[in-house]
């Protein structure tokens, strides 16, 4: 008698561990979403992992079809190749300046035009917003013809300004999304805060600077590590208009024929193989992934600023 | 002992002596400057009040009461006869003007005069000489037709419709399952969202071609399978090319639902817990749930990944693609070259290929809004 209570006892009390009260609060569940979860960030992770580990591989290992993950020894030597063909570290700094520049201009000049859709009415608002949202859609290779004509008759063709004037005026790569998140921002602020110091005698540009700006320090943040980022990795644009080995992206579209004039063929343990291009590419995206784990809090907030999922 | 230490004391005492005397004039020179500073200051003051400040004051005073402009009261007057009355509203206006001035000037010159130029210059054959600049020919819708017409382009537009046809869908269902996954109540949810975001920061165009190269696109088991010779042999060229390109770059694909997950969740946290509770009194599983609450507070917001989508991977640029052949036909294109056709053609390229985007987006939002207007 007592035994058979047990048993059932035992049979719910095991449903409950594996089907929770309500299914979602079970074992079971959890097992499938975590084992989704890690298969899923496999599938996602493996171009990663795939050049982290062949790019410490040496040739043979390249070769042996029974080496997939583990290599037989940490091959340096492929690293410090790949330095000496994307001439590192001087072409690090090379790539932060012009990358610096440009993103320090896109950020306060979207900040500036966020702030004055926001907190201001005037004619044709709506129409300049809207064209400015539309501007996200126009890719600019549709404008590039055109583009390489008035860079040419403005002088600017094959040097940075040719980045930095557009993004000082607002058209930079993706501008519109930075100015979706300023704009997003600054209305969030309350309209009073600005009249009181209005009242005191402010001035708009005092009200910005002493006001607005403080306050937006986060969104500054955001937007300027995501237009780094898409800076940096922006190489078609970039290479058009001012200059083919300006940022390290674009010094690794060009491993191949680099690496053929620093390691001639026939010298000794010179042959380029993937193991080292895949060496070059992982130093590439270092610095982004050293940037990336350090601020990932702000990367991952970028999309609630945006506000696009409508508050 | 003391006549020892003697002699020590007095060049102690002579070396702090020195110092004390060094400091003191240290500090009268400071204090002398200072003292220099704030008189010459004083002057400089003085005389800009007595001299300068005056003539600024007549120079401000010709500026705003000339025949050209003239302020009176809160009524600005130009040429005597336009009368402006400062008001709050224009006020507001003048300033919203002044701060979005920047993005104005810089639309007009970056963006709207580029965009009719290139629809001018897809109208004609245009080449660029050093001596003259851009010269222009008009031939009419010649350069469209020969697009339409040339046996290397088509076929590149057709695989994009396809690759976009068949990618993007899966990008999106891809993205929502990831955002519904990490929107359980998990342990480590920054870190998921982490590793799903990393292809945004990490994805740039050598990188991604490396790996396309080296076969890191697509799972070892997928690559070498009996379904992709099977459909490459049995099905048509326009369906089996995206369709082998899905499978090959299956990762690289799926990398671009890196913001659209995180729009996703965005959506998914605004949705109010209490539904789901109420729903599962009520009885509902958790699979009635996701179709019957989930999707449906989520189903606005794939207007906005699919447009993201859309443009995000319209706009990567393979090697030997549309992009890049408008590329090559710039840069390369002579009168005398008849492979390549210079900037009317180019233009006309990017133009085709923008039509067919907007089309392709239209659809996809098309479908989406009218499948949520039905129910």
């Amino acid at each position: 008698m007592k035994t058979k209570i047990d048993k059932k006892q035992l049979k719910i009390k095991a449903r409950k561990l594996l089907f929770g009260m309500n299914f979602v609060d079970g074992l079971v569940y959890k097992i499938v979403i975590y084992t989704l979860l890690i298969s899923f960030s496999y599938i996602y992770l493996y171009p990663v992992l795939f050049m982290f580990v062949n790019s410490f591989m040496s040739v043979n290992d390249l070769i042996n079809p029974g080496i997939k993950w583990v290599p037989t020894a940490l091959e340096y030597s492929n690293y410090t190749r790949a330095f000496a063909v994307l001439k590192l570290p001087d072409s690090i700094f090379e790539t932060t300046s012009y990358v610096l520049k440009v993103t320090v201009s896109v950020t306060i000049s979207s900040a500036i035009i966020g702030y004055g859709f926001a907190k201001f009415n005037f004619p044709l608002k709506n129409v300049m917003f809207a064209l400015m949202l539309a501007t996200f859609i126009l890719p600019s290779q549709v404008t590039m013809v055109a583009n390489m004509v008035v860079f040419r008759n403005l002088g600017l063709m094959s040097t940075q300004n040719a980045m930095i004037y557009p993004a000082i005026l607002g058209q930079g790569v993706n501008a519109a999304i930075y100015i979706l998140i300023f704009y997003q921002f600054f209305k969030t602020i309350p309209q009073v805060l600005m009249e009181s110091a209005e009242v005191d005698g402010a001035s708009q540009l005092r009200i910005f600077l002493r006001i607005a700006i403080p306050l937006a320090i986060p969104s500054f943040i955001i937007v300027f590590l995501f237009s780094f980022v898409w800076y940096w990795n922006e190489t078609v644009i970039t290479s058009l208009y001012v200059g083919n080995t300006i940022t390290l992206p674009l010094k690794l579209a060009q491993f191949r024929g680099t690496y053929i004039e620093l390691f001639p063929p026939g010298s000794p343990g010179s042959a380029l193989n993937e193991a080292i291009i895949l060496a070059g590419n992982m130093v590439t995206i270092l610095p982004l992934l050293l940037l990336y784990f350090v601020a990932q809090r702000y990367f991952v907030e970028s999309i609630d600023r945006t506000g696009i999922t409508g508050e | 002992m003391k006549k020892v230490f003697k002699p020590i004391k007095t060049v102690l005492n002579s070396i702090s002596s020195f110092f004390k005397m060094i400091g003191s004039s240290i500090h009268k020179g400071f204090a002398w400057i200072k003292k220099h500073i704030i008189k010459g200051y004083d002057l400089w003051y003085d005389w800009h009040i007595r001299k300068v400040e005056p003539i600024l004051a007549k120079i401000r005073y010709a500026l705003t009461h000339n025949f050209l402009y003239r302020v009176d009261g809160l009524t600005h007057i130009y040429f005597s006869f336009i009368k402006i009355k400062v008001t709050r509203k224009r006020r507001e206006s003048f300033y919203g003007y002044m701060f979005i001035l920047l993005w104005l000037v810089g639309f007009l010159i970056f963006t709207l005069y580029p965009m009719f130029y290139s629809l001018y210059l897809s109208f004609h054959e245009a080449y660029y000489r050093l001596e003259s600049g851009v010269v222009t020919t008009f031939i009419g819708f010649r350069n469209y037709i020969n697009i339409a017409r040339s046996q290397f382009l088509l076929p590149l537009f057709g695989s994009y419709i396809g690759k976009m046809f068949v990618s993007v869908p899966l990008v999106v269902v891809f993205s929502i399952l990831i955002a519904v996954l990490i929107n359980n109540p998990i342990k480590l949810k920054g870190f998921w969202r982490t590793i799903f975001f990393l292809p945004v920061v990490i994805s740039t165009g050598p990188v991604i071609q490396e790996l396309t190269n080296q076969n890191a696109t697509s799972l070892p088991s997928l690559q070498n399978s009996e379904i992709l010779s099977y459909i490459s042999r049995n099905l048509g060229d326009w369906i089996a090319d995206p369709l082998e390109l899905l499978l090959t770059s299956m990762l690289l694909i799926l990398w671009y639902a890196g913001i659209p997950i995180l729009i996703f969740l965005a959506g998914l946290q605004k949705i109010d817990n209490s539904i789901y509770e109420a729903a599962s009194i009520d009885g509902a599983s958790p699979w009635d749930r996701f179709w019957k609450i989930t999707l449906p507070s989520i189903s606005p917001l794939i207007s906005v990944a699919v447009i993201y989508i859309v443009v995000s991977m319209s706009l990567f640029v393979e090697p030997m693609g549309i992009l890049d052949q408008a590329r090559i036909h710039m840069l390369v294109g002579a009168p005398d070259d008849n492979r390549w056709n210079g900037y009317g053609y180019a233009a006309a390229i990017a133009w085709i290929y923008f039509l067919l985007m907007v089309i392709i987006m239209a659809i996809f939002v098309g479908a989406v809004t009218l499948k949520r207007r039905e129910k």
